[in-house]
């Protein structure tokens, strides 16, 4: 079971435990904890600990050398102001939007089109894989920031069929559509859950429906689609958390400004400049704290929405 | 693992290519093979053209880099004339430090990481798997919370932090919480692989007197080597491509590691040394390459069993 289908049916399970749990519950405390202590230590040092810190922080004006001073809600009220951070809202919502399902959209294809019993699969398998395992390196930001620059490799191609192309990455109008280009192209790792999923299905299923004369196409929608839609949902909810966090591809593709005129000036980009560049951390804290609830918000939506469309076969 | 390699036998049985002496067509069956030939044909032929379009800018990349500067910006083929190794030894001694000085500042965050997640995150998973304690449930629910949660929501404080006790410019930031079993999916990775080591092996050893630790160490750890596997190898790619630690903690170019220096190059180089950046970025890629030729069953099995990237 995935990380997020653990996570429901633990919520999903409430009521008093019986008195046989609640015995055996403390059996292993004094071995257990001591097993778990690195692990604690971690959530109260590096996760916890400063969790409640940059929410206490996003209170205050604090640049490192002075002490922290309260403002109360003075940072949210300037977010709310500050149109720099409005358009990095834009910029974020429209790659994670566009970018999400796109991606998702060519994993099931490609995983649809290798699934059935196809000769060659992990030779497919490893090509569509690779992608995605280079895919966050500045290696690989720096050879997009090549392809789609004036003189880059795609306008290269598209010389040799006559059509003189755009500065991809210079023009504010293409520039993010190049770098959700890239994150298409890491479509592998999603594909690769796709397969597992695909796998998972019954093949009765299917010999049931073409004794009673489905076609390929209603075989898809009755039976692919309902049966996988929990690896949907889940690589659909991973896929959200992680693109709203995506931060080098535009840092390097842009040369860490965000430019040309803040088109891809990504909300992780900007906290990044209000921290570290300026070192206004009490408005960076605020970001942070406000990227949080933004993914949450998106994260409950897709757990409220998947009662409506995903289906669970137990 | 097998189950993704190999393929379910009724889906091959229901692929009658024809051409394999075993498998006889059933008569009647001759058009539906046909067709069915046809299908795979023009199924291979989309998945050439998109793995084909897919891998190209890679091996262009490989390809520019073997090449005179000026060539980069006018051929767009992967035909080379003579092997230009310039771009190399440019690119090699182009910053500070030799780019292996930089390979080997990665390479010791690398080792660390993988120590401190295996050692870390297995212990915490034989907790969650195999002991009883109160809270578990809850703390559970939290381990599984923290997989999700966005980094940026701690990354200031731990700024802080770390720049208080004078870790900035140093390893350990990006080490030590490592240690403390921080990365969490590789605890639920864990966890999920322990849950599948039958318990009557503990039990074993439980009758002839071993405590925890030693049927940790002795049994569950011997057992659960895939699973260490994967994580090393997830590890390893994760930090040595982590590029946000590294820019935040790492100024010093004493102190860079790969992705950070490759960053330096971009920012120093005006757009005529291409070559020499394309041939650092490709040195910066083959150990990742190498990790994906060699690891890649265990990647694979990693990411469809808990959705890892």
């Amino acid at each position: 079971m995935s990380a997020i289908g653990e996570l429901s049916t633990i919520t999903r399970r409430k009521g008093p435990m019986t008195k046989e749990e609640k015995k055996a519950n403390g059996r292993d405390n004094k071995a257990a904890y001591v097993f778990l202590l690195p692990w604690l230590l971690g959530l109260a040092v590096i996760t916890v600990g400063p969790m409640l810190m940059s929410l206490y922080l996003s209170f205050t004006d604090y640049n490192l050398l002075q002490p922290p001073e309260w403002v109360g809600l003075d940072n949210f009220v300037r977010m709310f102001g500050d149109a720099r951070l409005h358009n990095s809202l834009r910029v974020t919502f429209t790659y994670v939007l566009v970018g999400v399902p796109l991606q998702l959209a060519v994993a099931l294809v490609i995983a649809l089109v290798l699934d059935k019993g196809l000769r060659g699969l992990p030779f497919y398998r490893s090509i569509f894989y690779l992608p995605s395992l280079l895919g966050g390196s500045v290696a690989v930001a720096i050879l997009w920031k090549q392809i789609f620059g004036t003189t880059g490799l795609v306008n290269q191609v598209l010389a040799m069929v006559g059509i003189e192309g755009p500065g991809w990455i210079s023009d504010p109008n293409t520039a993010l559509g190049s770098i959700i280009l890239l994150h298409v192209w890491t479509f592998g790792s999603p594909m690769i859950i796709f397969l597992a999923g695909l796998r998972q299905i019954p093949v009765m299923y299917y010999e049931a429906a073409k004794v009673d004369g489905a076609t390929t196409l209603q075989q898809f929608w009755r039976i692919t689609l309902p049966m996988l839609s929990p690896i949907i949902f889940f690589n659909l909810v991973l896929q959200i958390i992680g693109s709203f966090q995506s931060f080098t591809q535009a840092f390097i593709v842009s040369g860490g400004n965000g430019g040309p005129s803040d088109s891809t000036m990504f909300f992780t980009l900007y906290l990044y400049q209000k921290g570290f560049g300026q070192f206004d951390m009490g408005y960076a804290s605020a970001m942070a704290w406000f990227l949080l609830v933004i993914i949450g918000v998106f994260t409950a939506i897709n757990f409220i929405a998947s009662k409506y469309w995903v289906f669970y076969d137990d | 693992m097998t189950k993704l390699q190999t393929l379910p036998a009724a889906s091959s049985e229901t692929r009658k290519t024809g051409k394999s002496p075993r498998r006889r067509e059933s008569p009647g069956s001759l058009a539906f093979s046909r067709s069915a030939r046809i299908k795979g044909l023009i199924k291979h032929a989309i998945l050439i053209l998109v793995g084909g379009v897919m891998i190209y800018p890679l091996l262009w990349m490989v390809v520019s880099s073997l090449r005179p500067n000026d060539l980069i910006f006018r051929e767009p083929g992967l035909w080379l004339e003579n092997l230009e190794m310039s771009n190399y030894t440019d690119g090699w001694s182009a910053l500070t430090h030799p780019f292996g000085h930089y390979m080997i500042n990665s390479a010791i965050v690398v080792l660390g990481s993988i120590v401190g997640n295996l050692v870390s995150c297995s212990m915490a998973a034989y907790a969650f798997a195999r002991l009883q304690f109160s809270g578990k449930k809850l703390f559970f629910g939290i381990m599984l919370l923290t997989i999700m949660l966005p980094f940026h929501v701690v990354i200031v404080p731990q700024y802080i932090l770390f720049s208080q006790i004078g870790w900035v410019n140093t390893f350990w930031p990006l080490i030590v919480p490592k240690l403390l079993a921080t990365d969490a999916f590789f605890v639920f990775l864990m966890v999920q692989f322990i849950r599948g080591i039958p318990k009557d092996l503990d039990e074993a050893a439980r009758i002839d007197g071993a405590g925890h630790p030693r049927i940790f160490l002795r049994v569950i750890l011997p057992l659960m080597v895939p699973a260490l596997a994967t994580t090393t190898i997830f590890t390893f790619i994760w930090t040595w491509n982590d590029f946000f630690g590294a820019l935040i903690y790492l100024t010093d170019p004493d102190m860079f590691t790969v992705p950070v220096a490759l960053r330096a190059f971009v920012d120093s180089q005006s757009a005529t040394s291409w070559g020499s950046l394309f041939a650092m970025s490709i040195v910066s890629l083959l150990p990742v390459f190498l990790v994906f030729l060699f690891g890649q069953r265990f990647l694979i099995k990693g990411i469809a069993t808990t959705g890892i990237k």
